[in-house]
């Protein structure tokens, strides 16, 4: 075991994986020497040569058909967007390409070793296009996983199981936590599921339900309802898609109250849908409405974020406002 | 920083602009309209055996899309598209490589596939999207597919193959493949955004692929003047410091002679090299299309006397390594097989409903195979509407 941040966590899955698999690549804007803006490739290209770990113009689309190209050849790219808010020059390669090689060629072709990974969320000040939580929009599409780990020990094991499926992951990184989360993370390999949620703390009156970054927040929301006697079960999702509906129904059967948190505006943000399966799945169980809380439904503000933001204290009144419904 | 990212020109002390249309670009032209060759015209390599090949393609592409364009109007199938006018570009590109190259493809490109021995009965099975489509019936007709013979299946959306061979090539370059990929796309295509960012990639990161550009002067209705006003797509080559040639598309010996010779360049060097081909859509973009609304009977007439299989054919005719009773022998079998194999495929059922949730993933998930069994209660309770599937459930 060691002591390692998230960034450390993932530059290390990294590494496993390049040293393992001499297909392996890491490509993106100033991933090569310099690591990548956050570092997150750190001493790869030194490790494993230019060709393998290296700078790309600055074109989202053409890292991604790249990256496609790369997959369907049978390497095993792993493309880097800066910033997950840059993502969207690369949209058609990921929803028209990447998620439909495999069934638009009836299994002859796929882009499976492909992972995309990209720094997500806000709460850094980081203003309209620094702060953005894009995983809504991934989910809508049929083909590709998308995943999202909450601390360093998550990051580098859900991350090497996203790089080795023999599906197109998308890997969104809390950049809020990159330097912030710190934890004891083992220097061996080892893999997390993808697909599976992870009940974090149990509790008996409520369930609460995040994802990466927001989970610190549902946490300390729930220490606070603790002090007023209200017992919260905690669930990390961990994959948007597809997701872990058994576990968190089951929790939701147990305590009959759900509370769903994500940064993301909450107009056909990801609460949504799982609000929609959860009712049909445990209406009978139900004892109050499904509570969403999330981004207010504006582009994300700079100097207004705190208020923007779907912080402790919201998550806290809300689940007051659930159990005494 | 290397300093070495622009080539310092001449130092001037009044502005200089140089000229949008300053590079000129030679074309090659090898063969003539009547079969003979240009005097001191470089042939490509091309043995009898290859020749003889390379023309039973162009002529199954020719009968295959009047056959395909017959059966659309008769209700038969959907959708075609042909390429009329435009098959040199393509079969021979495919001549010109080694079938362990990879070819990706726009979707006016079934000569290709032709060329490299794709089955009449999977060009049927795609067409009639039966339940022996390599792509399980899942896209239009005329979305072609093989893995086996390296032929990326067709993605509707424009373009987004450029950069994906620039990827492509730049693995096999990695592993020691020895080969290159093949990207085609339309003038239209061109002025996509993954245009560039594939060619540009290329280039960069010094990947193995021919990008071949058949420029046949329309995109549906836009005429190739509303698309760029530059000195067509090769004056582009130039800006990403990439090897450029334009030709005469319906040219054969030219379109094998420029893709033999930008393969050997590719592979030596690792670097892409731009080929812009000259031609012209003598046909309808689609079936869904009607050129007569965007252009004259009389720009048609005088393109339609520059057809690439008639000018192939007088040059082997030429040679004498055909004639014309093999010709008419040829043309007779090809239309007698092509119907035969119409009515086969269409009597094929339509793919399972299973079909409908496999390959979307490597496995089906738990909330796909739960849809899956919901909608096959739903089809047992109501079995005429779902007529293909309700029988096998």
């Amino acid at each position: 075991m060691a002591q390692m941040n998230l960034l450390q966590a993932i530059n290390n899955a990294l590494d496993i994986a390049m040293a393992e698999d001499d297909s392996t690549l890491c490509f993106g804007e100033d991933v090569g020497h310099f690591g990548g803006v956050f570092r997150a490739t750190s001493g790869l290209q030194e490790k494993y040569g230019k060709a393998r770990c290296f700078n790309t113009p600055l074109v989202e689309q053409g890292i991604i058909g790249f990256a496609n190209g790369l997959a369907a050849q049978g390497s095993r790219p792993i493309a880097e967007i800066q910033f997950a808010d840059y993502i969207f020059p690369a949209f058609d390669q990921i929803v028209n390409e990447t998620a439909k090689f495999r069934y638009r060629s009836g299994n002859q072709f796929d882009v499976g070793r492909l992972t995309i990974r990209t720094p997500y969320g806000g709460g850094i000040a980081g203003g309209l296009y620094h702060s953005q939580s894009p995983e809504a929009y991934f989910a809508h599409t049929p083909g590709l996983k998308v995943v999202v780990p909450r601390n360093p020990y998550q990051a580098k094991g859900l991350l090497l199981a996203s790089i080795r499926d023999d599906n197109p992951v998308i890997f969104f990184e809390p950049k809020r936590l990159y330097r912030a989360s710190v934890g004891e993370v083992p220097e061996d390999d080892y893999q997390l599921p993808i697909g599976k949620a992870e009940v974090v703390t149990q509790g008996n009156d409520i369930s609460l339900l995040a994802w990466g970054a927001q989970m610190e927040i549902i946490e300390k929301a729930a220490e606070m309802a603790a002090n007023e006697g209200i017992s919260c079960e905690i669930i990390d999702l961990r994959s948007i898609l597809p997701w872990d509906v058994e576990t968190v129904a089951n929790s939701v059967m147990k305590t009959g109250r759900l509370l769903v948190s994500h940064e993301a505006p909450v107009t056909a943000g990801f609460a949504g849908e799982i609000a929609a399966t959860i009712q049909q799945e445990c209406f009978l169980h139900l004892e109050s409405p499904i509570a969403r809380v999330c981004g207010v439904d504006t582009p994300y503000p700079l100097s207004l974020e705190r208020e923007h933001m779907a912080d402790h204290l919201k998550v806290f009144e809300a689940i007051k406002r659930t159990v005494n419904y | 920083m290397n300093t070495d990212i622009y080539k310092e020109g001449e130092v001037v002390h009044s502005p200089a602009f140089i000229d949008g249309h300053s590079v000129d670009i030679p074309v090659l032209k090898i063969l003539k309209q009547d079969g003979t060759t240009y005097p001191n015209a470089e042939l490509p390599e091309l043995n009898q055996v290859e020749a003889e090949k390379v023309y039973k393609a162009l002529a199954f592409h020719r009968v295959l899309d009047e056959r395909m364009i017959a059966a659309q109007r008769q209700g038969r199938v959907s959708f075609y598209m042909t390429a009329l006018g435009e098959e040199a570009t393509t079969v021979g590109g495919a001549a010109a490589l080694e079938s362990r190259d990879m070819i990706m493809a726009q979707y006016r490109e079934q000569g290709c596939l032709i060329y490299r021995g794709f089955s009449l009965e999977d060009f049927m099975n795609q067409l009639f999207s039966n339940e022996k489509d390599l792509g399980k019936g899942r896209q239009m007709p005329i979305h072609y597919g093989s893995n086996e013979f390296n032929y990326l299946t067709i993605s509707s959306p424009l373009g987004t193959q450029i950069p994906q061979a620039s990827g492509y090539a730049y693995g096999q370059k990695l592993q020691g493949k020895d080969a290159v990929t093949l990207c085609y796309f339309g003038e239209g295509a061109a002025s996509e955004g993954d245009f560039h960012a594939g060619l540009n990639m290329a280039a960069v990161h010094k990947a193995p692929v021919i990008f071949f550009c058949r420029n046949n002067g329309y995109a549906i209705s836009t005429p190739s003047d509303e698309q760029y006003v530059g000195n067509g797509i090769a004056s582009r080559g130039v800006g990403y410091g990439m090897k450029t040639i334009r030709i005469d598309g319906n040219d054969i010996l030219a379109v094998m002679k420029a893709v033999q010779l930008a393969r050997a360049h590719a592979v030596e060097h690792s670097e892409p090299v731009l080929i812009e081909a000259m031609s012209y859509r003598l046909g309808a973009h689609s079936t869904s299309d009607d050129p007569s609304g965007y252009r004259t009977k009389e720009e048609e007439a005088k393109w339609a006397e520059h057809d690439p299989i008639a000018r192939y054919k007088s040059w082997m005719l030429a040679q004498e390594w055909w004639d014309e009773a093999q010709d008419a022998e040829l043309f007779e079998t090809l239309r007698e097989e092509i119907l035969a194999a119409v009515k086969v495929a269409e009597k094929i059922d339509k793919p399972p409903v299973e079909d409908l949730v496999t390959d979307v993933y490597d496995d089906v998930p738990k909330h796909l195979q739960k849809q899956l069994d919901e909608l096959k209660e739903h089809i047992k309770k109501y079995p005429e509407a779902y007529p293909f599937t309700a029988g096998r459930i």
